[in-house]
């Protein structure tokens, strides 16, 4: 668990290193992500068992979705289908770990299982084995009863997924089973969404037929904070995901944008102009116990906290004139600048404390306005790397719970679309396709 | 029409050159017996009053003539030596007089000019305050990234300002807009400070702060959509909007 997490926070810091040279702008290509060492694993497809007819499709979507699970982990190398041996796996006496040894397997890890329907009920049984250990081959061991629905194959998968992740990822838990929420104009208007982590299920949060802009998820996955004009101006508005409804929350004046929640979801922060300037407030999450961290003239724009400790907030401020990344202590003291130049805006903080995320114009200036590329730039160090290079604009990255990806969005294929990436920028995935989407935000757990 | 007035010419010029011709003729052969007295020629006149009249209204036609056994008006027919009448052509006309008599014939014309019945426009007594508001309050532009007004939306500010103060009981919002670059939330403060600068040039300028109200639409309310200078300049402004939603 420890050296996963060593090892990735070592490979970070070579990667930073890097930077100190001008080859700063080069690819990032490390080959092992931000895990360490890449785990090789085999993933069979789960053998239906009982017969039912409904269970096929059934299967292959629980495969299918177990197998991307643990490709887009960061932490594994699994083994392409094609070199699999012939014979099913479906239970632990099928399982003959010299053939999942053997090249081209050559896998140290394998998952595999059964699958069943019998009266609407599914069934599945999935194991771990680790083959290098044929005496004492079994990590994991589950079972699993839902109703027999599209939906719950999809689910079981993502939890046997995060079990394994769990297991062999340095006791990070996976991410599976996280949302992503985020804005779309698919209805006509501006809406907050939400998806699957790896973008099934997006589905319309809101209906109120307005503009809602920025989606901040509550720590404990209950509430969505977001800038709405559906009262007039814009004002940070709050939906109870629970409830389906939006709760009160009082109308700050001015321009009231981008809410952002302390980690323990007791507080939020955000950007108001109701004094005049835009400045970085905080107040208690229903709204009460304002108070304003910044004055200084020009616009303090999207405050985030520290997760790891609360104690600090980074923001966008444009006091210097092009927007640049600050810090300060969560009570307005000890301000700090983190970029140099350019025009950086939307940082998100790292889960553990370490790393902000950014949207970065480095070489801004008239004529050659350059793109806008996602970066990471170590707290405590101000050493940075780039993690987009594909072209477009890129902005609004937002953390996964696990520290190993960040979503965001990008204008690389024409349109704003939602895509995401490991933390070393590899693995560069599309989500949304329809529409116009933007501003995504990724669910604490 | 026009074909008319050349006929007309035509036919004047023609009477003109038998007219003097006929002089010539009669001045030419001076016999050494006296001849009878030859036969006055025919004078005549013909004017209109007034000269010009808009669609719908009417004019008096006045003639005069002497020396004539007969006088025609064009479009008239055959009328008294001297009469007035009352005309009201949709269009304009020329009024075309000939009086012939033993001394010979004359012509006399006169033209009525028609104009159009006139539009509401020069009059501007319905224009709505929002329409007025709309023509004379101009919207003020911005430098990318910058929120501070430049030196030659002074004037603006100050026709702007000169309006409102003539309308007192106009409320507005000043829109704060930004162009497509840059971030969402970033844009949205840049928004707000724009119509705000806005806002307090008009203050400064005399305008009640209570007539006023403020929104941001960052870059979500662009009012164009493609990506170059021109239109980013278009969407880099406070937008100014009667009324208050």
């Amino acid at each position: 668990m420890k050296r996963i997490a060593v090892v990735g926070a070592l490979l970070l810091a070579g990667l930073l290193n890097l930077t100190r040279p001008a080859m700063a702008q080069d690819w990032i290509r490390t080959g092992t992500g931000v895990g360490g060492e890449k785990i090789r694993i085999a993933v069979p497809d789960f053998r239906v068992v009982r017969n039912d007819p409904t269970a096929t499709p059934l299967d292959k979507t629980f495969n299918d979705v177990l197998f991307s699970d643990l490709e887009q982990a960061g932490i594994f190398d699994v083994v392409t289908r094609s070199f699999y041996p012939m014979e099913p796996v479906g239970y632990p006496n099928e399982a003959y770990l010299d053939h999942w040894s053997a090249l081209p397997v050559k896998a140290s890890m394998l998952a595999f299982g059964n699958l069943g329907v019998s009266n609407g009920a599914m069934q599945v049984q999935g194991w771990l084995f680790d083959v290098k250990s044929p005496q004492a081959p079994q990590v994991l061991a589950k079972q699993y009863r839902e109703s027999a629905t599209e939906e719950n194959a999809r689910a079981v998968a993502h939890r046997f997924a995060n079990e394994i992740i769990f297991r062999l990822g340095g006791g990070i838990n996976g991410i599976a089973e996280s949302k992503i929420y985020y804005i779309s104009n698919r209805t006509g208007h501006k809406e907050v969404w939400a998806m699957d982590y790896d973008g099934a299920g997006q589905h319309a949060v809101t209906h109120l037929g307005s503009i809602a802009l920025s989606p901040r998820v509550s720590p404990d996955n209950t509430k969505v904070a977001f800038a709405s004009y559906a009262r007039g101006g814009p004002n940070v508005a709050i939906w109870s995901l629970e409830l389906g409804r939006m709760l009160n929350f009082p109308v700050m004046g001015g321009t009231t944008v981008s809410p952002a929640w302390s980690s323990d979801g007791a507080k939020l922060a955000f950007s108001s102009s109701r004094s005049g300037d835009p400045e970085i407030y905080v107040c208690d999450a229903n709204g009460a116990n304002i108070k304003r961290l910044t004055s200084s003239h020009g616009p303090d724009v999207s405050p985030v906290w520290n997760p790891k400790t609360n104690a600090q907030i980074a923001w966008v401020s444009g006091r210097t004139g092009l927007p640049q990344i600050y810090t300060m202590d969560s009570d307005g003291s000890n301000v700090q600048r983190l970029t140099d130049q350019g025009y950086a805006v939307s940082p998100s903080w790292s889960p553990n404390g370490q790393y902000l995320a950014f949207a970065w114009i480095r070489h801004y200036g008239a004529g050659s306005p350059g793109n806008s590329d996602i970066y990471l730039m170590d707290v405590a160090s101000h050493k940075w790397i780039q993690l987009t290079h594909d072209g477009g604009r890129n902005d609004f990255p937002s953390w996964s719970p696990d520290g190993r990806h960040i979503v965001y969005q990008s204008t690389r294929g024409g349109q704003e679309q939602i895509w995401s990436m490991l933390a070393d920028g590899s693995g560069q995935t599309q989500l949304t396709f329809s529409g116009s989407n933007s501003q995504p935000n990724w669910s604490w757990k | 029409m026009k074909k008319t007035m050349k006929w007309t010419l035509l036919t004047l010029a023609l009477g003109v050159v038998l007219v003097s011709a006929g002089c010539h003729k009669k001045s030419a052969p001076a016999p050494a017996t006296p001849p009878p007295p030859p036969p006055a020629a025919p004078r005549a006149t013909l004017t209109v009053s007034p000269e010009s009249i808009t669609s719908g209204g009417s004019a008096t036609l006045s003639w005069t003539s002497t020396d004539a056994t007969s006088v025609t008006i064009s479009g008239i027919g055959a009328v008294a030596s001297t009469g007035t009448q009352t005309v009201a052509p949709g269009t304009s006309t020329t009024y075309h007089l000939t009086a012939t008599g033993p001394g010979g014939s004359v012509d006399a014309t006169a033209r009525l000019t028609v104009t159009a019945a006139p539009m509401a426009a020069p009059m501007a007594p319905d224009y709505t305050e929002e329409q007025l508001f709309a023509q004379s309050v101009k919207d003020i532009y911005f430098d990318y990234d910058k929120y501070d007004l430049r030196a030659t939306d002074k004037a603006i500010i100050d026709a702007d300002a000169a309006f409102l103060k003539a309308h007192p009981s106009i409320r507005f919002t000043i829109e704060g807009h930004c162009d497509e670059r840059g971030s969402t939330d970033y844009n949205l403060a840049l928004g707000d400070q724009r119509a705000n600068a806005a806002r307090s040039a008009l203050v400064n300028a005399g305008i009640p702060a209570s007539q006023i109200r403020v929104i941001s639409y960052g870059k979500e309310k662009p009012f164009c959509t493609t990506s170059d200078e021109s239109c980013w300049q278009q969407n880099r402004r406070a937008h100014f909007v009667y009324g208050q939603k």
